[in-house]
């Protein structure tokens, strides 16, 4: 059988680069300007922040007990077992909780913004909105994305405390450490160099989520079909580029001495 | 009609195309005051465009529109803003915000026209106003998702009246309804056309619509104006082009 290659046009990718650097420029034209529409920028941290946040909160504290449970044996091999908190604590700030919970949003936000844009725009509800005098950028690009840059950094600080209580369980399945002696080890061993640039890549995750989450669903063609394309491929450039912002993340934070 | 006033609109040699696809071409027609100009032609032959390029959600390649006195080429965005106030426009697919009830539907033109305290002072009796205009007062707190086609149409036309505009755009506003809400929606917009003494352009192939709301019909084939007459005119030719609408 004859292997068939897709046929992929670099032309195609490269424009498709230039309208999103594209958009991205729109988008800081159109904060500089007055008149935001706060009302919805507030209703959209809701829907983002609130609305994520048992998803997130679940899921990090079920990585935190599984990530426990899973490296106790191997500590307890070279009898480091008394390490498990400061270790897990490491893990889990730096590097694990931030990137599954903006892989999560990159799934339910971007997929989320990608469909009900593209839904906005192929109902016309996106003419109606600049017939009636409102610029639709601004009421629906700038909030979603300011409200995503937002909230994931709060998702992620929340999933880091409730990633470390579930930390705190994992420990005490099979072992016995009291509340003060875990969170005495996991402070202990964290430190600024630890939270802030944790911290601050959350911001760039978010702002990526929304900008690509909105940029595919405000140019959705193709009726429905192309609704369910803007969320799909919302999700899988969301996600890459997650990876790729923390990939250059961590580059940064290791130039600077901060590992 | 006054033909001794100047046009509410004035399109002038526009041409549009889309890649080898050349929609309109060199189309020109005036809008009288008051009078329900009709844009009959297939689908694809480039009516919603045309209507599309008069409130400037289309840029033409080349030519001329004017609004209400305003060349739509040389407004900035803030003007442009303040004479779409003045154009109400009814979506061939309703164009209702999917997440917001009726009631926020209605106001959502007047956020950005009224004043807080017009808004505060107003706002409740024009949205009481437009639903009672189309019959549908009850539906006030309802989503759109609640509604029936013909109820969603209404509730559109009550959103592009709700600025008491002097031009109404209507992109085939029967498509998609059986024919008795349909002959109610055509019925209706000659009702609010009396009431708002508004002039109204309509795209529509639905020639019962076109019976019941048109001053004078404007025949779009292959991009150009093909014949412009009354309805009762264009019936009794004999031209085969125009024929095929109402055989």
């Amino acid at each position: 059988m004859k292997l068939k290659i897709p046929n992929i046009d670099k032309n195609q990718f490269l424009n498709e680069i230039g309208d999103i650097a594209r958009f991205t420029a729109r988008f800081f034209r159109e904060v500089s300007k007055p008149k935001q529409e706060y009302h919805e920028f507030v209703n959209q941290c809701y829907w983002i922040g609130y609305k994520t946040l048992t998803l997130v909160g679940v899921t990090a504290f079920i990585m935190g007990l599984v990530l426990t449970i899973q490296s106790r044996p191997t500590l307890v091999e070279f009898g480091a077992e008394s390490y498990l908190p400061s270790m897990v604590s490491v893990s889990l700030i730096r590097e694990i909780a931030p990137v599954i919970t903006a892989l999560i949003c990159a799934g339910k936000i971007g997929s989320g913004m990608g469909a009900e844009l593209g839904s906005m725009r192929v109902t016309e509800q996106i003419d109606a909105m600049e017939v009636s005098g409102t610029n639709p950028f601004k009421y629906l690009v700038v909030t979603r994305v300011m409200a995503a840059t937002l909230m994931v950094p709060v998702l992620s600080s929340l999933a880091n405390a409730i990633s470390l209580y579930g930390g705190y369980l994992g420990v005490n399945i099979r072992g016995q450490v009291s509340w003060h002696l875990y969170w005495f080890q996991v402070f202990g061993v964290l430190d600024f160099s630890d939270m802030l640039p944790s911290l601050i890549k959350t911001f760039f995750f978010g702002f990526a989520i929304g900008i690509i989450g909105t940029y595919k669903g405000y140019n959705s063609t193709k009726g429905t079909e192309g609704v369910g394309r803007s969320a799909t491929t919302a999700v899988i450039v969301a996600s890459l580029l997650v990876f790729i912002i923390d990939l250059i993340a961590v580059q940064i934070t290791d130039i600077l001495g901060l590992t | 009609m006054k033909k001794d006033l100047k046009p509410v609109i004035e399109v002038k040699n526009i041409n549009k195309s889309f890649g080898d696809n050349h929609v309109l071409r060199d189309f020109s027609m005036d809008v009288n005051p008051g009078e329900n100009l009709v844009i009959l032609g297939k689908s694809g032959s480039g009516k919603s465009v045309l209507i599309k390029c008069i409130i400037d959600l289309i840029r033409p390649d080349s030519g001329q529109i004017i609004v209400l006195n305003h060349d739509i080429n040389d407004l900035d965005q803030e003007e442009l803003d303040k004479l779409r106030a003045k154009v109400g426009f009814l979506f061939q697919s309703n164009a209702l915000y999917d997440s917001m009830t009726v009631r926020e539907n209605l106001e959502f033109p007047l956020r950005i026209h009224w004043t807080k305290e017009e808004r505060a002072k107003n706002a409740e009796s024009a949205v009481k106003e437009a639903l009672e205009d189309v019959g549908l007062s009850h539906t006030v707190n309802m989503m759109p998702s609640e509604l029936s086609g013909g109820m969603r149409k209404r509730i559109a036309l009550a959103r592009a009246l709700i600025l008491n505009p002097s031009v109404i755009l209507y992109d085939e506003p029967t498509t998609g309804l059986d024919p008795i809400t349909a002959r109610e929606i055509s019925e209706l917009m000659v009702n609010m056309q009396k009431k708002y003494n508004a002039t109204s352009v309509i795209i529509s192939h639905d020639m019962n619509c076109i019976r019941i709301t048109s001053n004078r019909v404007i025949m779009l084939i292959e991009g150009r104006s093909y014949a412009d007459d009354t309805y009762d005119n264009l019936r009794l030719s004999k031209d085969p082009k125009i024929r095929e609408f109402f055989d």
